[in-house]
């Protein structure tokens, strides 16, 4: 499988990665060559495995208040802060779309 | 004649089509207005489906996945632990009261509950998701396959009510989002991450099994009713409690469903099925003129009353769920499989919850019908209103008065002064004790029906008197005294030659009119039997 433009694309707009330059995409490539070897393996009746956690038990707490009250602490990391309040851009920011914005991609 | 056969091939006709398109209820105007057009224009009707997504806060002490405290309005941030704002190295510890609410309440909602559910990150930017992903169960979730069943009124009268069921896909465990507090004047967004890392919700998923505003609403009235009664979410959709999604589209019967839209910030029952009608009535009319409906979300206006296209979410959504590494799979237990060395803290048990399950809604209303001979109807009313069965219930509990015709006294009586008042049955001026009081004198006939009603409107000014000091304040007693009767209804006999006649050769009606003047005469203090009675006899005399 190929990393296309418009794959690269996607991924930029959705991770906010940026491929920088050819390396950047090569080494991305050489990744999904290595990944795809996984393809492989005759995997049919075998339940994929997520986590080596999967037989450990997942704990339960119990339904009782231990934490927060650290409005302080928390606003210390603000770069902005109103009152007691995170300060963020109105709204989300799009990437702009590929022929609008600068990226090595646009080359390729 | 003419006239009639042609009546009579339409509403075949209309008929035909309906079951033809196969869809649609009772209340709906779609068909109606398409039949309509069906004689003038040969277009084929539309069917309307609406899917809903429900996203309730579980009722608990402290949050999903965080030891912070779960309180609506408190001060900005002051309820977040470092998990929730999610800082680096923080890790999610699952709430064993939510693991408890989400299997109340899929059992509650007839699904099958998985012993086995897995969590999921699910992707997206936001300003209140510091993490930028959501810990959801997409997968795998606590509960599928379950069925929702909720009541119609037909035509708005309450004496035709029919049953519905709609599927529900699944039920999952997820975090909240934090608050944001859109400042337009600064251009800028205020986070407070209150709420983040709470609840669950639990999402509920509901098919497109219904087809209008109404139907949407009905069952989300149901489901808040079940929720309220588990105790496993309060409900209240106006603090956010219970949030609704609604997706519509449209299509022709027979053919595939159609584009569908999501609408968001609906905030009451009420919007809800505004919001839903005016998106089908869009959608049909954008289609109509030829135009194609955009797979967006839109947000419903309550001012305006539309919707519009929401900022912030263009185009299709990609969300790269992936499992959630920091939680193991969510195992649950019953009779049978239950462990035996485990700490029982860490076990839940199915079977032991299903036991403890409270009377649901449709229980509770079939047990008032059979054990107070009232109506269908009656137990919806009685249920609609938070505190009224209680009420009812006292009442019937203190009075002589039969139940079926005590709940006419509160369904037309007190609940309409409650709700001209805007109050709740909590807040009612005539109490329980009251009220029965109240029946009690027009049990044994002391006052007439017309008199108790007078009595109830001074009750309901609150000034503490008892039924029976405004009934000898006012003077309202039906009189006792049978010659005193006699001697009024001789007197009206007496003044009234042509009715007398009249009654005599055999119109029986005419009776009435002297039975009210009897009335008159007596200031409403007769019982209308008694003197219905006593000129037949003397009449027959």
């Amino acid at each position: 499988q190929k990393a296309t433009v418009e794959v690269l694309d996607h991924l930029e707009h959705l991770a906010l990665v940026d491929f920088r330059d050819a390396e950047g995409v090569e080494r991305l490539q050489k990744a999904i060559q290595f990944a795809e070897q996984l393809h492989e393996v005759n995997t049919d009746g075998v339940e994929p495995m997520d986590s080596v956690l999967e037989d450990r038990c997942l704990y339960l707490r119990e339904d009782d208040v231990t934490e927060g009250n650290c409005t302080n602490e928390l606003l210390k990391n603000a770069r902005e802060k109103v009152e007691e309040y995170f300060v963020a851009p109105p709204g989300n920011i799009p990437l702009p779309k590929l022929e609008e914005r600068e990226t090595f991609l646009q080359g390729s | 004649m003419g006239d009639k056969l042609s009546q009579q091939q339409r509403d075949y006709e209309v008929q035909m089509v309906k079951i033809f398109a196969g869809y649609g209820c009772e209340n709906c105007n779609y068909f109606l207005d398409d039949m309509e057009k069906l004689y003038s224009v040969d277009l084929a009707p539309w069917v309307p489906v609406v899917g809903l997504e429900i996203h309730a806060q579980i009722s608990s002490n402290s949050k999903l996945f965080s030891g912070s405290q779960v309180q609506f309005a408190a001060a900005p941030n002051s309820l977040v632990s470092f998990f929730d704002a999610s800082l680096p190295g923080t890790l999610p510890v699952l709430n064993r009261r939510c693991v408890e609410a989400a299997v109340m309440t899929g059992l509650a909602l007839n699904c099958s509950i998985n012993k086995r559910s897995l969590f999921d990150r699910k992707h997206y930017f936001y300003a209140d998701l510091p993490a930028g992903y959501q810990i959801t169960q997409q997968r795998v979730p606590i509960a599928v396959n379950g069925s929702l069943s909720y009541s119609l009124c037909i035509d708005n009268k309450m004496s035709q009510m029919v049953t519905k069921t709609v599927r529900i896909k699944q039920i999952q465990l997820e975090q909240d989002s934090g608050k944001s507090l859109h400042d337009d004047t600064r251009n800028q967004t205020l986070v407070d991450l209150n709420r983040a890392g709470r609840l669950g919700l639990f999402s509920c998923f509901l098919e497109p099994d219904m087809c209008c505003g109404e139907e949407a609403a009905a069952a989300v009235r149901e489901l808040q009713l079940i929720l309220q009664t588990l105790g496993s979410s309060q409900a209240v959709m106006a603090e956010g409690q219970l949030r609704v999604d609604a997706n519509v589209s449209v299509h022709h019967p027979g053919e595939h469903y159609g584009v569908r839209t999501e609408v968001k910030n609906i905030n009451s029952l009420r919007f809800l099925a505004k919001a839903v009608d005016y998106e089908i009535q869009r959608q049909i009319e954008e289609l109509e003129n030829g135009g194609t409906i955009l797979n967006e979300t839109r947000a419903f206006d309550s001012k305006l009353g539309c919707t519009v296209p929401m900022r912030d979410k263009e185009g299709k959504q990609d969300y790269r769920f992936m499992p959630e590494p920091n939680l193991p799979p969510l195992i649950l237990y019953d009779a049978k499989s239950l462990p035996a060395n485990m700490n029982h803290q860490q076990v839940v048990n199915v079977d032991w919850i299903h036991e403890r399950l409270p009377d649901l809604p449709s229980v509770k209303r079939a047990k008032l019908v059979e054990r107070y001979g009232i109506l269908p109807e009656h137990s919806f009313t009685l249920l609609n209103e938070d505190g009224l069965t209680e009420f009812f219930e006292n009442v019937v509990k203190q009075t002589q008065m039969k139940p079926k015709k005590v709940i006419g006294w509160i369904l037309n009586d007190l609940l309409s002064y409650l709700k001209q008042h805007s109050l709740i049955v909590k807040e009612s001026p005539v109490s329980s004790f009251l009220l029965a009081d109240l029946l009690n004198l027009l049990e044994k006939k002391e006052i007439s029906s017309t008199a108790a009603k007078q009595v109830l409107a001074e009750l309901w000014k609150g000034e503490g008197k008892t039924p029976f000091e405004i009934v000898k304040e006012k003077k309202l007693e039906l009189i006792q005294d049978q010659k005193e009767l006699e001697q009024i209804c001789q007197a009206v006999i007496d003044g009234q030659e042509n009715e007398v006649m009249a009654i005599k050769a055999g119109n029986q009606k005419v009776l009435n009119k002297l039975i009210g003047l009897v009335q008159r005469e007596t200031q409403g203090r007769s019982n209308p039997v008694l003197v219905k009675q006593l000129l037949e006899k003397k009449l027959s005399e």
